[in-house]
């Protein structure tokens, strides 16, 4: 293998990819979970709006959607990315995918988050009349907003790894690269440069989503 | 009429392994501006009795008349209103704890819908009472239990309340920071008017300040009058542990001195 220019413009590229459709993936993620998440914690039998149908429902619906494997839900949804971004193929068009194998996942960490707050400050709360919107946004969601950040950080950390999939549909990213060069032309080198950019990616997000969590939590003395 | 009226209070938990009577007619009213304060062993049934007042839980039967209002009458939205009349503090604080000291004492204000800068300039002066103003920009992890309390009345006094509920506000302190809330809360009481109810399984706290008292046993109160009374003559079995007991500590803990 000869290492040429081009080979450093396709990395970046794929760099470019990658953090393109990892990014936006955990915003629209966010965008969807944050609000189903927050609906299921409030909806549960200990909720501050506990409504058992409802709760029952979005439960068995976000258990329906993370139990469909990634390779197929990329494909099964092809109609719908079709009709949201005009083809089916390339970086923004994994997004679709990759937004909906996210958000049922996020809700899940959301909820989760949700429910580690302190039922006494929930209490303390309602006793002073708190809305429910005031619950949720001053109480829930502040209270709770060391989880959450944690949570964004594992979240990345999983789409990141869902994207190198994107290949199956030429999303592109490093992902894609590292199976395309690596794992069906034997191009090693290429793989493991790729390999190692995702890992260092990984370990940047993660160090900088903890640190960021830290500053922010007033928990400890 | 009395300021604040109980009638026939039940409540009953409904679980698959049956129900749990955890209040059995309950009945009492208290003065406007009075201390009163109930007390029983644990699992007598005092913190359920104190949530039923606000309705954080919603009774099973009977009726919580507050200032002429029957609280069970009210739709959601209003019951959120008149809870802003009601503090409550808590045995263990329950402050916001990733929001620094003056932003807790701002949380009733901001519910209420007043202005940020109007909320902390109030916020302050209201720190100052529990003489705590020093520790505005500190978070709740910082402070002492003691401190932890007087933060949580200050928060409650923000809202201006006429009535204050305490639930064990005092059994997670030490007997020298209890004493000084308890002073604390006397004084509030004297300055603002404000109707208390304290629950209580700690003899000293109804003997300092409340004016009268309830005796909490099995969800049924076996008894009640003024605390002086209820204390120099007990006449149930209840009453009679519960004071004789505490005097018994009482003489034990001096004795060890000698």
């Amino acid at each position: 293998m000869t290492w040429d220019p081009e080979m450093t413009k396709m990395l970046v590229q794929g760099l470019w990819d990658t953090l393109y459709m990892v990014g936006f993936s955990t915003l629209f993620g966010y965008m969807l979970g944050l609000p189903l998440g927050v609906l299921l914690a409030v909806s549960d039998k200990d909720g501050i709006r506990p409504r058992r149908v409802l709760y029952r429902l979005l439960d068995f619906l976000v258990n329906i959607l993370r139990s469909v494997p990634f390779l197929i839900l990329l494909i099964l949804v092809i109609p719908l990315t079709k009709l949201l971004v005009g083809k089916s193929y390339g970086s923004t068009a994994t997004i679709v995918p990759l937004t909906i194998a996210a958000a049922p996942f996020i809700a899940r960490m959301v909820e989760s988050s949700l429910k580690e707050v302190d039922h006494g400050v929930i209490e303390a709360a309602q006793s002073m009349g708190a809305g429910t919107w005031t619950m949720i946004g001053k109480v829930l969601i502040g209270e709770a907003r060391t989880s959450l950040l944690v949570g964004v950080t594992i979240a990345l950390g999983t789409i990141l790894g869902y994207s190198a999939m994107a290949g199956v549909v030429g999303g592109g990213g490093l992902g894609d690269i590292a199976i395309r060069y690596g794992y069906y032309r034997y191009e090693t080198g290429v793989m493991i440069v790729t390999v190692v950019i995702l890992v260092a990616l990984v370990q940047i997000l993660q160090a900088l989503g903890m640190m960021l969590a830290r500053l922010l939590d007033r928990r400890k003395a | 009429m009395a300021f604040i009226e109980i009638e026939h209070l039940e409540k009953t938990y409904t679980s698959k392994s049956g129900d749990t009577e955890a209040l059995k007619d309950v009945n009492f009213t208290i003065e406007k501006g009075e201390i009163f304060g109930v007390i029983g062993l644990s699992g007598a049934g005092k913190s359920t009795l104190v949530r039923c007042v606000n309705l954080l839980e919603k009774p099973s039967a009977g009726r919580v008349v507050i200032d002429g209002e029957d609280m069970l009458s009210l739709s959601e939205r209003e019951l959120r209103l008149k809870r802003r009349d009601i503090g409550m503090i808590f045995q263990h604080f329950n402050l916001l704890m990733q929001r620094t000291v003056l932003d807790n004492v701002c949380f009733p204000m901001e519910i209420a819908g007043m202005k940020k800068k109007e909320a902390r300039v109030k916020a302050l002066e209201y720190l100052e009472q529990v003489e705590l103003a020093d520790k505005a920009k500190a978070y709740p992890a910082q402070l002492s239990g003691g401190q932890k309390q007087r933060v949580a009345i200050a928060r409650v006094l923000a809202s201006r309340p006429r009535v204050l509920l305490c639930d064990e506000a005092t059994s997670a302190l030490d007997p020298q920071t209890t004493q000084s809330i308890l002073q604390l809360l006397k004084h509030i009481n004297e300055k603002y008017q404000i109707t208390m109810i304290v629950i209580t399984h700690e003899m000293r706290v109804v003997q300092q300040i409340c004016d009268h008292v309830a005796v909490l046993e099995y969800g049924r109160i076996v008894e009640s009058g003024r605390t002086k009374e209820v204390f120099d003559d007990p006449k149930t079995e209840a009453a009679k542990r519960l004071i004789y007991t505490h005097e018994y500590t009482e003489l034990e803990s001096e004795g060890s001195g000698i």
